[in-house]
């Protein structure tokens, strides 16, 4: 169940699927933009989409936000939300991590996957969830990511992915590595059934999740300013040696060379969604 | 104090040299020992033996690193009686981490896609350590697709600490070559076998090990990112990183029992760079084993087969 953290709601309709009976009361009514340095209230950023309204800054949007951001109102129906993780390698610490990332998410696990509806158009679409262990994929990430593709290959629908992650979860060890085959072979079947995939990369998305499904979209969308990238900025640095270039690994730097199709803002994200599934007519080849 | 280098060998040596000194001075002295020294000969085989049937993790990482170990030119040297290499990825360079090419085993035409490692420093700089830039992940896709167009039989080895982490890697799509890589391998109409031979080092590794059937020597090991980097990043301590090997379940044993891996290579005692003809012969054993069966198998098949391992991968639970 999404406990959802928004506390205004004037840009989209309340989800009736969402559970707001324990939205957590925000202790900390405002706080800094991390770009601009502006005090901004958490009731201004509400109303602007969680975006800085002097310097543009996208701030960190929970997955249920993001859900509430793009689709039509009261269209995500969730499915897979009981899968949870289990400690497959016994791995010191790993469930009190899990319990911790559960608390402090509201969320079972890094992703919510759900069919749902854009300017009218049926579209399968998961959501990562960077509160949550910094939304690293483990085995349930994969196997939602692969089931939320294989749906919409039963439906013959478009897929919509928001992507955030740290990388490939190293506490479950080879079997997190693998997911990212795992995924990438889900896509190649999405590919063959002829259905659109598109992807919107947000702050962060690394490692082992933007070297599989991240990167494998049919449009690839980044929000401004998001850290994209495979390597990260920290152990680039240790590496070389060096200072980085300025917005290395941003989107804007991401567009410059060559990696992505587009950049889009909070605010223009359903239109252009919107308009995307239009000239794919919903997504589906012939 | 974390141990850097695996210095049993160099142990042993010094053990045997005592032995021999041993052996001289009681030939002087006109003693006859031979019958205890020989004893003690074969008890220090025995305890060679025991020794590497219970290498850590973290021992079998160093081994899988050793210098010495041998390469993907050995092994392809050794392999076919003819080799072509193909390089370039005909869009922005050649990328000598990665070697790859047309070769000849047995008959059967390959193409043979690898990471590539120096064995002196000359080597390894020319070589980056076997750290490939997305110029190596694109060759290894372009080949593929060759491979593909010719119904011609893939190959690979692995053996690389990962991706190269840099500001030009990124520049030019470190992540988005990777992932056509391991996307393209998923669905390749032709039969792929893929062998970890030294270090699988996280997702920079995998993308050459989607396969049809997935081997591993036994000292090899295969991991979602070194033990240095899970240690520094989720303990905060470098030291602990013997404990962080053992933990993140990385050997050829343990990738053997979680699926992941469908055969062990036996290895020569004392490690793959101790005896190359050995490791060579056991190599060949197991693609002559593996590899006429899935290229035998109907193409349709193998590909179903190929997404349900895949699929099949993970474990988790399910409660509402
Ligand atoms: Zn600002």
């Amino acid at each position: 169940m999404i406990k959802n953290t928004f506390t205004r709601k004037k840009f989209f309709a309340i989800n009736p699927n969402m559970d707001h009976s324990q939205t957590p009361i925000k202790p900390n009514l405002s706080s800094t933009c991390p770009s601009c340095s502006a005090r901004v209230s958490e009731e201004t950023l509400a109303e602007n989409y969680r975006v800085c309204a002097k310097c543009k800054h996208h701030f960190t949007m929970s997955a249920g936000q993001r859900i509430e951001l793009i689709v039509d109102s009261g269209s995500f129906q969730e499915f897979n939300g009981g899968l949870a993780s289990i400690n497959i390698l016994d791995f010191p610490g790993y469930e009190e991590k899990l319990e911790k990332a559960e608390q402090k998410s509201g969320l079972r696990e890094a992703i919510i996957t759900g069919y749902a509806s854009i300017g009218g158009y049926d579209i399968v679409l998961a959501v990562m969830e960077s509160d949550f262990m910094m939304a690293s994929m483990g085995s349930v990430v994969g196997e939602k990511v692969s089931r939320a593709i294989e749906r919409a290959i039963e439906r013959r629908c478009p897929v919509i992915i928001c992507t955030s992650s740290g990388g490939a979860r190293m506490q479950e060890g080879m079997i997190a590595l693998m997911q990212m085959a795992k995924t990438s072979a889900a896509v190649n079947k999405l590919n063959e059934a002829g259905l659109l995939y598109i992807a919107i990369l947000t702050n962060p998305t690394t490692g082992g999740v933007s070297a599989s499904f991240a990167s494998l979209a049919d449009i690839i969308i980044a929000e401004p300013g998001a850290l994209v990238g495979f390597a990260g900025p920290r152990v680039i640095k240790q590496t070389i040696g060096q200072q980085l270039p300025e917005k290395f690994q941003r989107s804007e730097f991401l567009l410059e060379h060559g990696m992505i199709d587009i950049i889009v803002e909070r605010s223009q994200i359903r239109e252009k969604l919107t308009c995307l599934l239009s000239l794919h007519k919903g997504g589906c080849r012939g | 104090m974390v141990k850097r280098q695996f210095d049993y060998e160099q142990k042993l040596k010094d053990l045997k040299a005592k032995l021999e000194e041993l052996n001289d001075l009681s030939k002087n002295m006109q003693f006859d020992l031979s019958s205890e020294i020989e004893i003690l000969e074969h008890k220090i085989q025995e305890d060679r033996e025991l020794r590497y049937q219970n290498l850590v993790p973290w021992e079998k990482v160093l081994l899988s690193r050793h210098p010495e170990r041998p390469g993907a030119v050995d092994y392809i040297a050794a392999l076919c009686d003819e080799w072509i290499e193909l390089q370039g990825d005909r869009c922005f360079g050649e990328d000598a981490a990665m070697i790859a090419g047309i070769g000849s085993f047995e008959g059967q035409a390959l193409t043979i896609l690898s990471y590539r490692k120096g064995k002196n420093t000359k080597e390894n700089l020319q070589y980056n350590f076997g750290m490939p830039h997305p110029e190596g992940y694109r060759k290894i896709q372009r080949l593929l697709r060759q491979a593909e167009k010719f119904n011609r039989p893939v190959l690979t080895f692995i053996d690389t600490p990962g991706a190269y982490p840099g500001i030009g890697a990124e520049e030019r799509g470190q992540a988005w070559a990777i992932s056509q890589v391991l996307m393209t391998m998923a669905g390749l109409r032709v039969p792929v076998l893929a062998i970890v031979t030294g270090e699988g080092g996280s997702g920079g590794a995998l993308a050459l090990a989607v396969s049809d059937r997935l081997l591993m020597l036994a000292n090899a090991v295969f991991a979602v990112a070194s033990p240095e980097a899970c240690a520094s990043i989720l303990w905060k301590d470098l030291e602990r990183v013997e404990e962080m090997a053992q933990a993140m379940k990385i050997t050829a044993q343990d990738l053997y029992e979680l699926g992941i891996v469908d055969e062990i290579i036996a290895e020569p005692v004392g490690g793959a760079h101790l005896d190359y003809e050995a490791t060579i012969a056991s190599i060949k054993d197991a693609i002559r084993k593996h590899l006429p069966v899935i290229v035998g198998c109907d193409r349709d098949e193998l590909l179903a087969r190929r997404y349900e391992k895949l699929r099949s991968i993970g474990k988790f639970k399910t409660d509402e």
